[in-house]
């Protein structure tokens, strides 16, 4: 693929709930290897945007280019292929994302066996690698999810997420509902993996603190609109939107 | 009391034409799963209501009727099986697997080779074999029609992480013509081979799910499986007490308080033949 198109183009998405509009006037390129963070207060129109982006969610106009395709015009089926070997999905509750009732594993397996993995030594091999990845210990890899941690099952969805190479990956509040300490290996973590499989991600965050680690650039959503856009520190240090202003110096100072 | 009262094989002719439609699309499409609108049967569901219903909408007065419940001719569900259709239908019954044109099963394929012509109706208690992997049926229902069967393996990867083997042992999924996968309904998975590439009809039956499903004759059909742990159909290790056939499904009996035990035949019909057999042959 050629570092000079966008990988995700999005022109003008807006989902409308009945009357009233859950996101409008959406517009934005993601580059490879790039972090799109988008922040903005609870109803602002975040997850409704992911939703729409990682075709959960059916928009109402606009395009979204995917590698110069428009996933709104794929077919069902292609999508959903899509879905499971390019794009990943990360759910700020691990429970759903993760089959509980299937051991560490399966979970992990469970996209190899989507895209056709048959040899189960091979499918254990690359599972227990990536628990290594993630910092599970490979010995919990027949364990239930439901005997993990918060912090570790999070880590496990990440790694079920991964374990095909996506290109792009969205996020939807990956720390929320974290303790501090467990959220700051996370994002460690987090930070570490893109960086080394030159990952794609748009995250969806209410938290700016994980926005000013992750991403590289930030939009800001208010009442379905995008308000401000740009990197991450200029929008974060120096924010034109009053809206913006007030978000930025909302976070409490410790 | 007259059993003619009831129109011929208890159901009506119009509920019998809906059913005869969903076994020819089962037919067309085989391994999916056709909803038909399933009646109330005189007997409760979970006792082969789905069956019972393909097995009227099949006969014809010339046919001959077998009833087979785990292998025996001579067991509750399917005594009274068979009953019910020699007092609605007044079809010729029989306990010859050869002899019979139709055979109505729960839980065992007979082990004498099915023959074209001769039609096999399961009983089929969850038709779904992805049900309690995912709950939601209408994802269920786009994961057939788009082949996505990856959650499947995840299902036997379970087993083999827990029990070092496949451990299911029935209701074995299988996958037909490269398509749908199937629940065989509980047979054992020693019967899975016979599946594929059957001379005779195999019609699937489910009465509370209200769905039917089919395989015609000579269909390709796949037990699931993983590269380095194939599948394995299994038997106990030991031949029959009574015929001595080493290579049939056997039942284990307990046959006193101190743990003795034997293996018989699960197929009663191709035992007692054998045993005939045996005593033909020392007898001349």
């Amino acid at each position: 693929m050629t570092q000079d198109q966008p990988l995700l183009s999005v022109r003008d998405l807006a989902k409308m709930y009945g009357g009233r509009i859950g996101c409008t006037d959406v517009s934005f390129d993601l580059w490879p290897g790039e972090v799109l963070g988008i922040v903005g207060e609870s109803g602002s129109g975040k997850s409704t945007l992911l939703g729409c982006l990682s075709g959960q969610l059916a928009a109402d106009r606009g395009q979204i280019l995917y590698r110069g395709r428009d996933t709104r015009q794929m077919s069902e089926p292609e999508r959903r292929l899509l879905s499971r070997t390019e794009w990943a999905f990360v759910h700020q509750n691990p429970r759903d994302g993760l089959r509980m009732g299937v051991s560490a594993g399966g979970n992990v397996g469970e996209r190899l066996m989507a895209v056709g993995a048959r040899h189960y030594g091979d499918i254990r091999e690359t599972a227990t690698d990536w628990l290594g990845r993630v910092e599970i210990s490979a010995e919990r890899i027949d364990d239930r999810p439901r005997q993990f941690s918060g912090g570790m099952q999070q880590r496990l969805q990440i790694a079920r997420n991964l374990v095909t190479s996506p290109k792009l990956v969205f996020m939807d509040e990956p720390t929320g509902g974290l303790d501090v300490s467990v959220q700051a290996r996370l994002l460690d973590l987090l930070r570490g993996l893109v960086r080394d499989m030159g990952l794609s991600v748009i995250i969806v965050t209410h938290d700016l603190a994980v926005a000013r680690l992750l991403a590289d650039r930030l939009m800001v959503m208010k009442d379905g609109h995008v308000i401000e856009h740009g990197l991450t520190d200029q929008v974060l240090d120096d924010p034109q939107a009053a809206y913006t202003q007030l978000l930025v110096s909302s976070v409490l100072q410790v | 009391m007259t059993d003619q009262a009831y129109n011929f094989a208890y159901l009506d002719e119009a509920t019998k034409r809906m059913i005869r439609r969903a076994l020819l699309k089962g037919l067309a499409i085989p391994g999916y799963q056709v909803p038909f609108a399933s009646r109330e049967m005189p007997m409760p569901y979970g006792w082969g209501t789905g069956g019972v219903q393909v097995t009227a909408a099949c006969l014809t007065p010339e046919d001959t009727l077998k009833v087979i419940d785990q292998g025996a001719d001579d067991t509750t569900n399917a005594v009274s099986i068979r009953k019910f259709f020699e007092r609605t239908a007044d079809v010729a019954t029989t306990e010859a697997t050869a002899e019979a044109t139709v055979i109505q099963t729960r839980h065992r394929i007979p082990e004498v080779p099915l023959t074209e012509g001769q039609i096999l109706v399961y009983q089929v208690p969850i038709p779904e074999p992805l049900r309690f992997l995912e709950p939601r049926e209408s994802e269920t229902r786009k994961m057939h029609a788009l082949s996505e069967y990856g959650l499947m393996h995840v299902k036997l990867y379970e087993d083999i992480a827990r029990h070092g083997a496949i451990a299911t042992s029935y209701a074995y999924p299988v996958q037909v013509e490269g398509h749908y996968v199937m629940d065989p309904s509980p047979i054992p998975k020693f019967d899975n081979p016979k599946l594929g590439d059957n001379a005779a009809i195999q019609l699937f039956g489910a009465g509370r799910e209200q769905r039917i499903y089919a395989l015609p004759p000579y269909t390709r059909v796949v037990s699931l499986d993983f590269e380095d742990h194939p599948f394995e159909p299994t038997k106990a290790d030991h031949s029959c007490d009574l015929c001595g056939a080493g290579d049939t499904y056997l039942d284990e009996v307990i046959t006193d308080d101190q743990g003795s035990r034997m293996f018989v035949c699960s197929d009663t019909n191709y035992c007692v033949t054998r045993q005939a057999e045996a005593e033909a042959g020392a007898a001349q």
